[in-house]
């Protein structure tokens, strides 16, 4: 028995549209406090961690993200304990998240002149203060529009979590379709509601390049 | 503005800088190396620097100018010998390094201000954040430096408000918050446009009056000849020759330095 497309199938995607938001705003949360770690480990003055951040982001640059996916959710299963696709999947899109922020964030942090890092030295402030008070607020001015930028990518990565079974607005899409057969109608709508998720934060990351684009000097 | 009666060392409390304590050594480096790579940055530079001493260093480009005096800050690191700043060794350990840097102001070509602070901020913070100082303690001492640069009225603006003798002078009065022992001037006028050089100049002047321990890399031989106790000349990373202005600039005894003053001089 074939159903028809109706307003309740459209609720059911409309509402699939939280999960998608959760599942973005955990890996966003979760990517950006390790892409903090991640951009300061590529900057700091030990070869060794260097080395450790570098190979860490190559790694996650350098695999498909439904691999990691896949990897973290039966990974954990293989291990003996049983994980929950969101789970799997906030654990999968934070560890790519850091990854890509934190090389996101390193140039950031290294777009800022020479001069900044030599001035606080000679006044004798230390690491922590230098990063704190001059190179970071300076390195943030300038991440602000490239960090939008990624977040549109990282909403549109949450649909690959359906095929590790997390229903979010993609996995409600297929649901919809098996029931109804409507793949252009269903898969059109489900795009449509990706690109309206995803636009605004377009045209922002394009405002705040234009507000923030050069660091004043 | 402040009055020019208040540039002379006579002024005394409003900004002035540490009275020296005469005759003691400074600065002392023996037999200093520095290579980048194959690169001999420095070669066996031998330097005694005593307190209240004005020193000028010449030379032309890539001639390890610069590089000395960064050395002596460590933002370079030296290779070989020694480097000691007021009893204390650079690079010996990090502790010492903090001290050194406490104590030696750095005034760069580029002005390196923080664009996200303002002027009294930049001021403030390294007084606040390594000197553990009170802020509004902070603000009254870079008020007061400011005044002695004579930029107070701008202390609220920020960096990219100013012309660039401005922020050159709110970089000395930045380093003075620190009440430092010796400045470095790393080509301070350098950067600057024709007109701003008198004013940045004449900060300096100034500060020598008041007994400031300086060392100045600059190619401004006027200010050389009125402030320096002692003029240095170097090339290809060697300490050429060394003298008080009178001879130095009257008698130079090297073939190079001859050549070099013949063109910076006659132009």
């Amino acid at each position: 028995m074939i159903r028809q497309f109706t307003s309740a199938e459209f609720l059911f995607l409309l509402m699939a549209v939280r999960w998608t938001l959760l599942l973005s705003a955990i890996a966003f949360v979760g990517g950006a406090l390790g892409g903090v770690l991640v951009a300061l480990a590529r900057t700091s003055p030990y070869a060794w961690l260097r080395a450790v951040a570098g190979t860490y982001i190559q790694i996650f640059q350098g695999t498909p993200l439904l691999m990691q996916l896949f990897l973290v959710f039966f990974g954990a299963t293989m291990l003996g304990g049983g994980i929950d696709p969101l789970t799997a999947a906030a654990i999968g899109l934070t560890l790519n998240g850091a990854a890509f922020l934190g090389e996101i964030w390193r140039g950031c942090i290294q777009a800022i002149p020479k001069g900044q890092w030599e001035a606080s030295t000679a006044l004798g402030l230390h690491y922590v203060t230098r990063m704190r008070e001059i190179i970071l607020p300076q390195a943030a001015k300038i991440a602000v529009a490239p960090t939008v930028g990624f977040l549109v990518l990282l909403v549109k990565s949450t649909s690959l979590a359906s095929i590790i079974g997390f229903v979010e607005l993609t996995r409600a899409g297929q649901i919809v379709n098996n029931a109804t057969f409507r793949p252009f109608l269903v898969f059109g709508i489900v795009a449509a509601i990706y690109f309206v998720l995803c636009w605004p934060l377009s045209l922002y990351s394009r405002h705040l390049e234009k507000k923030f684009g050069t660091v004043s000097r | 503005m402040t009055s020019p009666a208040s540039l002379s060392p006579a002024s005394g409390a409003a900004g002035s800088v540490r009275p020296p304590e005469s005759g003691a050594v400074m600065i002392r480096m023996e037999k200093v190396e520095k290579w980048y790579g194959t690169y001999h940055a420095l070669q066996d530079i031998n330097l005694t620097v005593t307190a209240g001493e004005r020193i000028v260093i010449c030379g032309p480009s890539g001639s390890g100018k610069s590089t000395l005096i960064r050395c002596i800050n460590a933002l370079e690191h030296h290779q070989g010998g020694r480097i000691e700043v007021d009893g204390t060794e650079v690079g010996a350990s990090s502790k010492g390094l903090d001290k050194v840097r406490a104590e030696v102001g750095m005034v760069f070509q580029s002005f390196n201000l923080f664009p996200h602070l303002t002027v009294l901020q930049n001021c403030t913070l390294a007084p606040r954040k390594v000197r553990g100082i009170a802020p509004k303690e902070a603000e009254a001492i870079a008020m007061k430096y400011l005044e002695r640069v004579r930029i107070p009225e701008q202390a609220n603006k920020y960096p990219g408000q100013l012309s660039g003798g401005q922020q050159q002078r709110v970089a000395i009065a930045r380093a003075l918050c620190m009440n430092p022992k010796v400045m470095l001037f790393d080509e301070p006028t350098s950067a600057l446009d024709p007109e701003m050089v008198k004013e940045v100049l004449d900060t300096m002047i100034s500060l020598a009056q008041d007994g400031m321990t300086m060392i100045c890399v600059t190619h401004e031989m006027g200010f050389a000849r009125q402030v320096a106790d002692r003029v240095i000349f170097m090339d290809k990373g060697e300490i050429v020759e060394q003298g008080p202005p009178e001879t130095f600039f009257a008698n130079p005894a090297n073939e190079r330095t001859r050549t070099f003053l013949g063109q910076i001089l006659h132009h």
